[in-house]
């Protein structure tokens, strides 16, 4: 049998700007950027949209081996990302698109892990946005122990906003179930790591509703665990931007780990392996379509009067300037040289595999001589 | 030359390279105010501080997981697992995230990472406390294995493992951490390199292949041979992975005829991997089929019969009758 668990709307969740687009106070955190970083934050969400949108259809023409889409978390993403600071750090699972583009990471270098070229081309240190991690939480320890290296570099609560760095863990709800997560948020705590934990629970981990991962609502563990949580309604960019805002200081200044639940929903598959036909209702679908994270800004935008149509059309143009890229640059992604299997295994090369890459490359060449004789 | 137990020449070198370099970390259960349940990071807390000798919580894969974190960050963490038994928590952090960073990242996510592990049985400890589970990781691309049997080997290799950009198990004898040698530590560097398997004993008629606990059972081993006419090479081999397999070869071509010597399982351990390239390599040198001793292919006994399942210096000799039989 499964536990009850409160789905929604409860009176904790952090909201800044309603559903309808109608913006809300909050008693302890306030949205503290200006009309035009809300019309920024609303080019950033229909672009992010856009990119899913084109990969889940460029593996669906066979372009792409898998996707794993963020329709419906959108406004985690961008309110969390834009949060961030340059020097700050993030550790991401493997949905974390629009993190990458507040991050600055060219979505080709997501589209390419996808298509199967690579395991991620892009260079972290310099996006401060590690590689994907697919193992599930196993990044939430990754994040601890930078962060605890950022601390031992004495970059943590100097009052210098240049230097002072928090560390960034995404996971989803399903992650909270595993060991690794359990663990980072021990050790976080015990040695006090300038690092959050951004949890998107989009209520799902593939078929799994979250019932099967928590008889508690999930920002409650960290208050088991030593340390402060919130929920913050994931679907309001403003909010998730003021609650990671708060909680990334927090963090840079000394104070610890915190936890943010983002709550969330996540309208598509997991990834375009499964189909939620299986294991879901349409109903809950429409409910949760009625929160939609870009709609509200757009409604908030045109009631107040701050955007015309011509601010729209072209946020519609750029997401279909960027998509037509996408589309023309996936198709001439060329394959990776075969013999690149060999290299970097280790920094420093083996006897071994100087000698199975010899094999191979000599192996791999008779065929075109052989072509050639024929 | 000053004189060093095993376990005080690991603690040697972890002073060396935390003297060396601030980078230098040592982390694990137990490691600061206790200096380990072996004593080898005795007292370096009390000399390097809390920041860079840290007591961690009680979760192995915690321990391995934050130290990719601080490998990320530039530092150069060296975690101690208590026992070869409790690496198994840490498997997938190991397995699935410090061997494959350089590798998923086209190199440019370094693991300088040494993971010390007390290996091996003969102590008379309770389940979980004598394993050897060295098979599991040299089958894993990205790791470097290596075993010491020595304190000068200890105190070397450790430095060079620490040195290393690439993440490195080592695998300490547990039993043999009170065993005594002299070493140089006024030398400014190693006598020999960190993957490189070495001759310790010259002899004509059959090659000893070992590591780790087994280099000294095989060293009595061929003393007893020699007694009885038998004249016995014995190679180290240090490291497990990669292998250094040149002067296994040089050595066979010559004996004509080898047995490999381990704790672990026979089946699909290292000594499986050495008769195939043996086999491969110099199979119209051989006289006998390369023979493999090891512990038998059940967990590990009850400490009262270790006796029974370890390989000893009878059943070295044993297998040294039967290659010479053929």
């Amino acid at each position: 049998m499964t536990a009850p668990y409160a789905r929604s709307d409860e009176p904790e969740l952090v909201q800044l700007l309603t559903p309808e687009g109608e913006r809300r106070e909050h008693p302890d955190y306030a949205f503290d950027l200006d009309d035009d970083a809300i019309k920024g934050f609303y080019h950033d969400l229909v672009m992010t949209r856009r990119i899913d949108t084109e990969a889940f259809m460029l593996q669906r023409q066979g372009e792409l081996g898998i996707w794993a889409s963020l329709l419906g978390q959108e406004a985690a993403q961008i309110g969390s990302g834009r949060a961030l600071r340059k020097q700050d750090y993030v550790f991401p699972t493997y949905r974390e698109h629009g993190v990458a583009w507040c991050r600055g990471v060219d979505p080709l270098a997501l589209i390419g892990l996808f298509r199967g070229v690579d395991h991620g081309n892009w260079d972290p240190a310099e996006f401060g946005f590690h590689l994907y991690t697919i193992v599930i939480g196993a990044q939430t320890l990754h994040a601890t122990g930078y962060a605890m290296g950022v601390q031992r570099d004495g970059l943590v609560g100097t009052n210098d906003a240049e230097r002072d760095t928090a560390v960034v863990a995404y996971l989803g709800d399903g992650a909270t179930s595993q060991g690794d997560v359990n663990e980072a948020f021990i050790f976080s705590t015990v040695f006090n790591a300038p690092v959050v934990f951004f949890i998107q629970n989009n209520q799902w981990a593939i078929s799994e509703p979250i019932e099967k991962q928590s008889r508690i609502p999930l920002y409650r563990r960290a208050s088991g665990f030593g340390f402060p949580g919130v929920r913050v309604d994931g679907n309001d960019v403003l909010a998730t931007y003021a609650v990671t805002k708060a909680a990334l200081q927090q963090a840079r200044d000394g104070g610890g780990p915190v936890l943010v639940e983002a709550f969330t929903y996540r309208m598509g598959a997991h990834t375009t392996n499964d189909d939620p036909t299986r294991y879901r209702l349409t109903d809950e679908l429409e409910h949760w379509k009625l929160k939609d994270p870009l709609a509200r800004v757009k409604a908030y935008l045109v009631r107040n009067g701050l955007a015309d149509e011509a601010f729209f059309e072209q946020v519609e143009a750029d997401a279909d300037t960027l998509a037509e890229h996408l589309r023309s640059s996936t198709r001439a992604m060329p394959d990776p040289d075969p013999a690149k299997i060999f290299d970097l295994v280790y920094q420093e090369q083996t006897p071994e595999l100087v000698e199975q890459k010899e094999w191979f490359v000599k192996y791999h060449a008779s065929f075109a001589a052989q072509a050639e004789v024929h | 030359m000053p004189q060093f137990v095993l376990s005080k020449a690991i603690n040697a070198a972890l002073r060396r390279a935390m003297e060396d370099d601030p980078k230098v970390l040592v982390m694990g259960e137990d490691v600061g105010k206790l200096g380990g349940v072996f004593r080898v990071t005795d007292g370096l807390q009390k000399d390097f501080g809390e920041d860079r000798v840290i007591d961690t919580p009680l979760a192995e894969s915690g321990i391995i997981g934050t130290a990719v974190g601080l490998a990320l960050r530039g530092y150069r963490p060296v975690c101690e697992i208590q026992f070869d038994g409790f690496v198994y928590p840490a498997y997938d952090q190991i397995v699935s995230q410090v061997a494959k960073m350089n590798f998923r990242s086209r190199g440019r996510l370094k693991m300088p990472i040494v993971i010390r592990i007390p290996f091996g049985g003969g102590i008379g400890a309770v389940e979980h406390h004598s394993e050897s589970p060295e098979g599991y990781f040299t089958h894993t691309a990205g790791l470097k294995v290596v075993a010491v049997s020595n304190p000068e080997d200890a105190y070397w290799m450790l430095q060079q493992a620490i040195a290393s950009d690439d993440p490195v198990i080592y695998f300490e004898p547990k039993r043999r951490y009170y065993e005594k040698a002299e070493i140089d530590t006024s030398a400014t560097q190693a006598p020999f390199p960190l993957h490189a398997s070495r001759v310790v004993r010259e002899g004509t008629d059959v090659t000893l292949l070992c590591y780790g606990p087994m280099v000294k059972t095989c060293l009595e081993a061929a003393a007893a041979a020699e007694e009885e006419g038998r004249s016995l090479e014995v190679i180290d081999l240090r490291t497990l992975s990669p292998l250094d397999l040149g002067p296994v070869y040089e050595s066979v071509r010559r004996t004509g005829r080898a047995i490999t010597v381990h704790e672990a399982p026979m089946t699909l351990g290292l000594g499986a991997e050495l008769a195939a390239r043996i086999t491969e390599q110099c199979f119209f040198s051989l006289e006998a089929p390369v023979l493999r001793v090891g512990g038998f292919d059940t967990p590990y006994p009850a400490a009262k019969l270790e006796e029974d399942y370890l390989p000893d210096l009878d059943r070295v000799l044993d297998a040294v009758d039967r290659t010479l039989a053929f």
